[in-house]
């Protein structure tokens, strides 16, 4: 019954692709970006990739934990005059056209500066899922946590592979929906190379609860999609959709999301035991 | 007993906290407790005090500006930090954290600027201690601070540019950051105020409280008593809590943090973090910070580099809220005109930062009345602000 609740939304779409036998994919793109159209289009183009969750940037001014190409494609969507608000109505629209899982990826300010408990409840209201959060910690989201137990949306906390083991018993215990591993030291950007780091700490993070996985930062295109689908729930894929996005339009989106869609069913898996 | 605060997590009261990556906590543990056993290390702390003393030239005097008083119309104390090693107090940060960076074992550091004070402070520490120094710095602030450019580079240390976001200081601290992900198990990052993550605010305050313990030292000695008020400019806010430390239990001393009003704080170009009052979350912890309706991060205006940032260190922000500290603006004009002031009563060009404090104790000044003592954190010197004061002032030229 406890792993029904903590599987929230995100978790629940992402055992429906393990219970087929497959990793799940997981796809990032900023709301605003290249036009609050544009990433409409874009996100809908993920959507009918086969993209199983979403992961719908809100662009911000200090964005730490990012390289350089959603850096600038957050800089574009606020230079073209993004709000909070935009983020909340993008969402509204995504989850109108279809069923799949929206979360938001989001720095810590801007839901403080509007209000935890308004924010949870304005998102919940436009069916969001829940917020992947890079720069708050279990330790500093009491509010957090509390406003999304209350309106039942996914906290998705991130580990990473300097996490302690009693660092990641902690966090996993505060995530609901799946945990964030980020596979490398280091900001998001499609690298060529995949993390000796990843599956390790996914075996870490194993040991310590029965939440899905997904392993983000890197990954790029449908082998790495296939190598991580191999040891983790689900693989996220952030700045190569974003320069797809950019390069291509929506038609780009769609054909990288089909590539990544394939790569994550590429190796036969085995059902999760629970 | 005076610093009991942060608590372990690094809060002052609702203040602080560590709002970082995942990634970065462990390492900032591990920063946190290689700081505090160096604290308690006999060896370290003595190697530390011989450095303040044989390099950077503490204790900094403690000077009776009689002819800057006759117009202020009280006694105002002038803590000479501009006479240390490189012209400012970074440096006593700067070189603690590099002894620090030495004893954790870690052969690389990195640092952010604005102005270029706390590069080249840090580059001077690198130099000193054999590190190796990347320094991230802002596009414009690279463009207006030729000078400290090329001092980092002289001193070996590698600038970098910073191109994203404003292309400035807040931006160089976000490169800094992402930076430190990648590399942290090699590097260590000098941060340059009292401001970010726990262990920061702590750690620099450590370093740079000597400000406040030589001059409660030398303000008994010279007064037989403490002074009535201290005053220090307010950026980051490392100066300040330097100074403030040592008094911060001394009920009857009056502090005052001096923020930079730019055009006029009404006019809302300015970088007066506190008295803005807006509480938010930037660069690792809450506090007050300029940001818009939605929370994101506006740029500050403020003709000191050194002050032009959006953020405060989070324990001011904690004096400010228990009414412990007052902190109140100073427009660019009135800076200035006490840079001027200072310059042609006392022969001592101040750095602009230092001169907000100036301007500060001379309202102050007016309103604790002629018996008052006034303790002023003289931050830095001027020299890197003469091209700032030549433009505002017209001094190009000769005065035939």
């Amino acid at each position: 019954m406890n792993d029904v609740v903590a599987l929230g939304n995100a978790g629940v779409a992402i055992r429906k692709a393990n219970d087929a036998g497959r990793g799940a994919l997981v796809g990032y793109l900023p709301a605003g970006f290249p036009t609050y159209d544009g990433a409409v289009d874009g996100v809908k183009a993920m959507i009918d990739g086969g993209a199983d969750v979403i992961e719908l940037g809100l662009p911000y001014s200090d964005p730490v934990m990012d390289g350089v190409t959603i850096q600038r494609a957050t800089e574009i969507a606020r230079a073209g005059g993004l709000r909070t608000r935009d983020v909340l109505s993008t969402v509204e629209k995504l989850t109108a056209y279809s069923d799949v899982p929206v979360l938001v990826m989001t720095y810590w300010n801007p839901i403080e500066r509007y209000g935890v408990d308004r924010f949870a409840a304005d998102f919940a209201g436009v069916g969001g899922a829940g917020l992947i959060t890079p720069d708050l910690i279990p330790d500093e989201g009491a509010e957090w946590i509390a406003a999304a137990d209350k309106h039942e949306l996914d906290k998705v906390f991130l580990v990473s592979p300097s996490s302690t083991d009693e660092r990641i018993a902690m966090t996993t215990a505060n995530c609901r929906g799946f945990v964030y591993a980020t596979a490398v030291m280091g900001v998001t950007g499609a690298r060529d190379k995949p993390s000796e780091l990843a599956a390790p700490l996914v075996a870490r993070v194993k040991a310590a609860t029965g939440l899905p996985v997904g392993v983000g930062l890197g990954i790029s295109n449908g082998d790495q999609a296939a190598g991580v689908a191999a040891f983790a729930d689900a693989a996220i894929v952030g700045a190569a959709l974003v320069k797809a996005l950019q390069d291509g339009g929506p038609a780009g989106v769609r054909k990288l999301t089909e590539g990544l869609a394939e790569g994550v069913r590429r190796e036969p898996r085995a059902t999760v035991a629970r | 007993m005076s610093t009991v605060l942060p608590d372990q997590f690094g809060h002052f009261g609702r203040f602080g906290g560590r709002f970082m990556p995942e990634a970065l906590i462990a390492p900032l543990d591990e920063l946190t407790q290689a700081w505090r056993d160096a604290m308690a290390d006999r060896e370290f702390t003595d190697e530390f005090e011989r450095m303040l003393r044989e390099y950077i030239g503490a204790p900094s005097l403690l000077y009776d500006a009689t002819r800057l008083s006759d117009v202020a119309g009280a006694r105002i104390l002038l803590k000479r930090e501009d006479l240390n090693h490189t012209g400012a107090h970074k440096i006593r940060n700067a070189i603690g954290q590099a002894l620090l960076t030495k004893r954790m074992g870690k052969p690389r550091v990195i640092a952010e600027t604005g102005a270029g004070q706390h590069g080249v402070a840090t580059a001077t520490a690198c130099a000193y201690l054999g590190l190796e120094c990347v320094v991230y710095m802002g596009e414009v602030d690279t463009e207006r601070q030729a000078l400290n450019v090329a001092r980092m580079k002289l001193l070996g240390a590698e600038v970098i540019s910073v191109k994203t976001g404003s292309r400035t200081l807040k931006d160089a601290i976000n490169e800094a950051l992402r930076d430190w992900v990648a590399s942290v198990d090699k590097t260590h990052y000098i941060l340059g105020t009292a401001a970010g993550s726990h262990p920061f605010p702590a750690m620099v305050r450590d370093f740079v409280r000597g400000i406040g313990d030589e001059a409660r030292e030398q303000s008994l000695a010279l007064l037989g008593k403490l002074p009535d008020a201290a005053v220090a400019s307010v950026g980051g806010g490392s100066n300040a809590i330097g100074l403030f430390t040592a008094f911060i239990g001394d009920d009857d001393v009056k502090l005052y943090g001096v923020e930079p009003g730019g055009d006029g704080f009404e006019t809302g170009r300015h970088a007066a973090t506190i008295s803005a009052g807006q509480v938010g979350v930037l660069h690792g912890a809450r506090s007050f910070l300029l940001q818009d309706e939605d929370g994101q991060t506006i740029e500050s205006h403020s003709i000191s580099a050194g002050l032009d940032y959006p953020g405060v260190g989070p324990e001011h922000a904690w004096l400010a809220e228990t009414g412990r500290a007052t902190y109140r603006p100073i427009t660019d004009a009135e800076a200035m005109e006490a840079f001027k002031l200072l310059s042609r009563t006392e022969g001592i060009i101040p750095a602009i930062e230092s001169a907000h404090a100036v301007a500060g104790a001379l309202d102050i000044a007016k309103e604790l009345g002629p018996e008052a003592t006034i303790l002023v954190n003289l931050s830095g010197r001027g020299d890197k602000d003469m091209d700032t004061a030549a433009t505002w002032f017209g001094l190009g030229g000769s005065d035939e």
